[in-house]
Parts: C-alpha cells; structure tokens; sequence
C-alpha cells in the first residue's frame, strides 16, 4: 500500500510569479514591501504552492488513508536567500522515510517524510520542502 | 541587526481570525480541503464548525517573523502542528533567538517561534533559521 522509500514523482516547472507572491502576503496578513514589486521574494512557506503547478499524478502517493491523515511538521530549507519573483523552478517528489509507532490507543500509527526539491536554471539546489504525513490507528485499535 | 541569544521579540497578535481569511489562504496556497470554509461538510465529519489550514497559521506566524529577522535572511523555517485554530481565534505570535553560529557570510541566527491561541494553547510552534549579513556584537 502506498510508494516505497526511494519512490520519486516526475519533474514539473513552478514559475515563481510576483502576483502569486502578493496574493500570498496578503493572506500570510504582510505588508513586508519584500513580498512587492518587481522584485518581489518568496515568503517562507510560499513555496507550498507549487502544489498548484504539479500536473496530475505527479505527487507521490504514501498510500495513507485521507480520513486518518493528518499533516505533523513541515519544514523549508532555503540553500541561499528565498526565490524571487521570475525564477523558474524545476520541481520533484520523493519519498525519504517511513516508518511506524504504536498509537496512544492501540494500533498503529504510520507515518511518512516526502521532500520535494526545486531547482534552479542551472540545476542547482535552490530550495526543499520536507513533510512528515501521518496516518492515525484505525479507531478500535486494530492495524 | 545586532541579535544575541536569549532576545525576544515583540508579540504580535492576529484575528480575530475569520473563514473568509481561511478562503483566502486557501486560494493563495491551493489547499482546497473543504474542511478549512464548507461548514455544513466540517459539522457533518464531526466538527463544531470548519477550522484553520495548519500551514495558514504557520504562514501567520512566518509573516511575525520576517518582520523581525529580515526575509531575505530565512533559510529556514521548520513547523510543528498542535491545537487547531478556529473561526474567531487570536494568535499570539512570540519568538526567541535560542543560538547564533558564524561563519563568513554573517551569523546564522535560530530563532524558537510560537503562534499561541487565546486558551493558552499552542497552535504551532517553528523553529527557523535565518542568516544576517553582518556579525552582531560580542
């Protein structure tokens, strides 16, 4: 059930687009003129996003029941300052981690880590997303 | 910037957090589970009412701060999820720098971040990173 460690979903573009940035500002409640302008850089949990730029099929499925999922952490690492307004982004899945727990109240919790990197134009690292899904114990306690 | 451990920031406060900004966050960030502005489909799964995306309040808590170390300076920012957030809920946004390192492009800073409801309860805390270009004072 679900993608084994390793499992890597296809490569797809996110363009950081300025608009989007201050349509996300304004929700994020900043007025940060960082977030305006031409030259406007993506917030810290902008590219969360980029979901809306992945063709159909291109995330990675964990296989985890959506009435017992539940989203534990989530973090972005940024290797340099935050993206700007312009940059074209090469994107993609990948699995990195499962693994399981026994639930408070019997059963088994499951979870999952999936990073999603994105590049550059040269290829280079410019930014990734790391989420840790987790799949609640059946109620009743059995796994 | 001059920063040493133990700063604090100055609290800041959003809401009385609304469904209609719920919408919005959902419309900016494309996460369109129906939990976060259908009411009637949240009250059917079980809920008293629908109730905040997680990553809305971590993007609160982000905008907090930004404002503090500066956005082009993050190269980091880590979330923990808790306590849901629900229609007329106020977050209470704190932070602390908690360590800075250095190294030859300025000092990395890591700040401990928590966006508080008004029960007291943590709705999320974050743990972020952010790298100022000059060296503070020692």
């Amino acid at each position: 059930m679900g993608s084994p460690v390793g499992t890597r979903g296809p490569d797809y573009e996110m363009v950081v687009e300025r608009g989007k940035i201050a349509e996300f500002a304004a929700a994020m409640q900043s007025q940060n003129p960082a977030y305006a302008g031409p030259g406007a850089i993506a917030p810290p949990t902008f590219l969360i996003s980029g979901s809306l730029w992945a063709p159909d099929g291109a995330a990675v499925d964990v296989g985890f029941d959506r009435r017992r999922l539940l989203h534990g952490e989530q973090e972005f690492i940024f290797h340099g300052p935050p993206p700007r307004a312009g940059q074209v982004l090469t994107v993609s899945d990948q699995i990195v981690d499962r693994y399981e727990k026994p639930g408070k109240r019997g059963g088994m919790m499951r979870f999952a880590v999936v990073v999603t990197e994105y590049r550059g134009e040269d290829g280079a690292l410019v930014a990734e997303a790391r989420r840790t899904l987790i799949e609640t114990a059946p109620r009743g306690g059995a796994s | 910037m001059q920063v040493e451990v133990g700063e604090k920031a100055e609290a800041r406060e959003y809401g009385p957090l609304t469904t209609r900004m719920f919408v919005r966050y959902a419309g900016a960030s494309g996460d369109f589970n129906p939990m976060h502005y259908d009411d009637l489909l949240a009250r059917a799964a079980g809920y008293p009412s629908v109730f905040s995306q997680g990553m809305h309040s971590a993007a609160l808590l982000a905008s907090f701060a930004v404002d503090w170390l500066g956005p082009e300076n993050v190269r980091r920012f880590a979330v923990r999820f808790r306590e849901q957030v629900w229609p007329d809920d106020v977050l209470s946004c704190s932070g602390e720098i908690t360590a800075i390192s250095h190294n030859e492009s300025g000092a990395l800073v890591t700040a401990e971040l928590t966006a508080t409801r008004q029960t007291g309860g943590i709705a999320v805390s974050a743990s972020a990173d952010f790298l100022l270009p000059i060296l503070p004072l020692t």
